[in-house]
């Protein structure tokens, strides 16, 4: 499927359509998500706050999901040369950056009346600030040179590098105590969530990642366009 | 080649990091447990987090204000002297951190007490019919 999306004029033949189905299976999932969030009763400890879970969590998932995004289309970019890989790594970097972002916020406002404080330095939270800041970062580089090879490969090499923060977060409420607490969902013994309060963070998660799926193939074609463009100027211009 | 040079870049990056990352040691902990603190032997008027489980029937209201507990791991208990305001989830059994030093004479003075919460979630009715079942494998104090 990769492979056959890597041709730009199938790839805007196939997104043309897929970004607007995507957008809708969005809104009706995190309508449904959002509902059954509202509806599903409080939590034995945390009350009504249980529900920032619904926004929070599949805002990191999907924060760290972009940013392996982001690692693979690099990875194709930096080596196999291809303009649409680096067009697909360019566009992921500020919505996985939204994303991460919103977990971040969501989290302060949960870690407030539950934890008592609004952010600790403890391996969890600074492990997802460095996942935020490397978004940043290799959007500065990007923008930072001129040369818009230069500038995605340079990012690429950054991206790549970074990929090795994702197991990290991953895993760093196991590797050392944290204040944040441990795996509920992919764990041994399954998951540590009441079932009703899974169906909304299902339905959550996906609708996020459809979110994040439309809105990442509306930024590659704004790319693809604003490349023609700019060819279709140069060209003039030369005439 | 150019595969060739990430494949070749990649585990040795992996490894430099895996290698710092065990190299931070105890920097990366965020807290103590008591029996933590005792191995380590942290000095008095050092300051350092304190985690563990808010020992059952310890917890204390001493008359000018400050509050007394036992934070346990289960093996070891420190007691822990503080004065302000104590987060929601504080209860017996509920997990904390607490940042504070220990005074030569072992208890631990903290300035600040944070709840941690651990990684369950289900609504009370459920957890009530745990606990009449007899399936309940909580904290519980």
């Amino acid at each position: 499927m990769i492979s056959a999306l890597a041709n730009p004029a199938r790839f805007m033949a196939t997104s043309r359509w897929l970004a607007p189905a995507l957008g809708a299976l969005a809104a009706v999932l995190l309508v449904a998500g959002l509902y059954l969030g509202f509806a599903a009763p409080d939590d034995y400890q945390q009350k009504a706050t249980v529900r920032i879970m619904f926004i929070h969590v599949p805002a990191a998932f999907v924060g760290m999901g972009a940013y392996a995004a982001l690692g693979v289309a690099s990875f194709f970019g930096l080596v196999f040369r291809h303009v649409l890989a680096d067009l697909a790594a360019k566009a992921a970097a500020p919505l996985g950056a939204a994303f991460t972002g919103l977990a971040l916020v969501t989290g302060s406002l949960w870690g407030r009346p539950e934890w008592g404080t609004w952010w600790v330095w403890d391996a969890r939270l600074t492990s997802v600030l460095v996942l935020f800041l490397l978004y940043l970062g290799y959007m500065a580089l990007q923008a930072a040179l001129d040369d818009e090879q230069k500038a995605a490969r340079a990012a690429a090499i950054l991206a790549l590098v970074g990929l090795v923060n994702l197991p990290v977060i991953k895993f760093s409420v196991d590797w050392w105590s944290t204040l944040h607490q441990g795996e509920s969902l992919f764990r041994k013994g399954g998951p540590t969530i009441a079932a009703v309060y899974l169906w909304p963070l299902g339905l959550m998660s996906v609708g996020y990642m459809s979110l994040f799926g439309a809105l990442w193939l509306v930024l590659i074609r704004a790319e693809v366009w604003r490349r023609r463009t700019l060819a279709a100027e140069l060209a003039r211009a030369g005439a | 080649m150019r595969l060739l040079t990430v494949a070749i870049a990649a585990p040795i990056l992996a490894g430099s990091v895996g290698l710092s990352l065990y190299a931070m040691g105890d920097a990366g902990e965020f807290f103590f447990s008591p029996s933590q603190a005792a191995a380590k032997r942290v000095l008095p008027g050092r300051t350092i987090r304190l985690g563990g489980l808010v020992e059952a029937g310890s917890v204390r209201k001493l008359p000018d204000g400050t509050v007394e507990f036992g934070v346990t791991d289960r093996r070891d208990v420190d007691r822990v002297l503080y004065r302000g305001d104590l987060p929601d989830l504080f209860r017996e059994g509920q997990g904390v951190v607490t940042r504070g030093a220990f005074r030569p004479d072992g208890v631990f003075e903290a300035q600040e007490v944070l709840a941690k919460h651990d990684e369950r979630y289900m609504p009370k009715e459920v957890a009530d019919a745990l606990k009449r079942s007899g399936e309940w494998r909580g904290r519980t104090p």
